[in-house]
């Protein structure tokens, strides 16, 4: 259980009751926790900056396609972070938009302790894939480290797993998201 | 009261609680969350929803006031408080919410009033039995697994 507490998990949920829950669901496991309410404030904990024009909006509402970073060395950061989608609805158009989007895994809420485990996959898939990137990110994550100690244990870089509520309005078909590969976002 | 005694009615009101349909399948998810460490946990998150859902049926119940009614926005509210309420396993609020947003998606505000007023009437019936499961269970700390239902 002692390996779990170097995955990090980012839940983004705008629901305070599913917040808590999430967060006790995978402290069971020993994972680290940090919840936030909004989409914007997630990519703001990653170190995320907004665009000028606003377009760095919640991911959960917009219509349009995936933001695009000032910065590169963040936006391939934030691109090997896995993400997974959550819904309280099982809309199976919707699920399979998130998936064709770039979404690894659909979850339905409310989350079950079962359901845990199958974020294991994403998080050791993602750091064995992340430490043979070890040397090359080592860069991207130093400048990470600086803003977020928390996330960013001594030599490892920062496993951020995300979850982002799938809003009613769902995601843009015609959103274009980047394969994740390296550190895993779970985002519902 | 024995404290044998007390632990059997928090069995008893726990599983009648089931029975009669209050509560469903995700409550028994929030109670294996509890353990020495969240000692409290059910509770908290319990007083948690009916303190974050006031405001949600604040909301509706504004909304249902305008005229006419949006019924996309009485649907999204609700599509909200049935999460919450879904997550505690309140299972006859869940019910009864999924009932509004039928009404909604019909474009029916006659319906929506009903089952709101029902909505409401399960919810501080929840409420009030749910505060007398937990006072009674602080006198006696832990269940064990042996009274929990299939």
């Amino acid at each position: 259980m002692a390996a779990e507490s170097q995955f990090h998990v980012l839940a983004v949920d705008d629901s305070l009751v599913d917040r808590k829950l999430v967060e006790r669901l995978l402290k069971t496991f020993s994972y680290q926790v940090t919840t936030v309410d909004s989409g914007s404030k997630a990519l703001e904990f990653l170190g995320f900056r907004e665009h000028e024009d606003e377009e760095a909006e919640e991911l959960s509402s917009s219509d349009s396609p995936s933001v695009s970073p000032n910065n590169h060395q963040e936006s391939s950061s934030l691109r090997t972070i896995p993400v997974v989608i959550m819904s309280s609805e099982n809309v199976p158009s919707r699920i399979s938009r998130c998936l064709e989007g770039g979404a690894d895994e659909f979850f339905l809420k409310p989350l079950k302790l079962s359901d845990v485990n199958r974020l294991r996959p994403h998080m050791t898939r993602t750091k064995l894939m992340h430490h043979k990137q070890k040397e090359e990110n080592r860069e991207e994550y130093g400048e990470e480290t600086d803003d977020k100690p928390e996330i960013q244990p001594q030599n490892q870089p920062g496993m951020s797993s995300y979850k982002r509520k799938a809003m009613e309005e769902g995601l843009s078909p015609d959103r274009t998201r980047p394969r994740y590969n390296g550190v895993t976002t779970v985002i519902i | 009261m024995e404290k044998n005694q007390i632990h059997r009615q928090v069995a008893l009101l726990r599983q009648s609680l089931f029975d009669q349909g209050f509560i469903d399948e995700q409550f028994v998810q929030l109670e294996e969350l509890q353990d020495d460490t969240n000692p409290k946990f059910v509770e908290e998150v319990v007083t948690l929803y009916y303190r974050d859902s006031t405001r949600l049926i604040v909301c509706i119940e504004q909304a249902l006031d305008k005229n006419p009614l949006d019924f996309n926005k009485l649907d999204s509210l609700m599509h909200q408080f049935k999460g919450s309420s879904s997550s505690i396993g309140a299972r006859k609020v869940t019910a009864e919410s999924t009932q509004f947003r039928e009404y909604c998606k019909a474009g029916n505000g006659e319906g929506c009033m009903r089952s709101f007023q029902q909505m409401k009437k399960e919810y501080i019936t929840l409420k009030k039995k749910l505060e007398t499961y937990f006072q009674l269970a602080r006198q006696v700390g832990p269940l064990d697994s042996t009274s929990r239902p299939n």
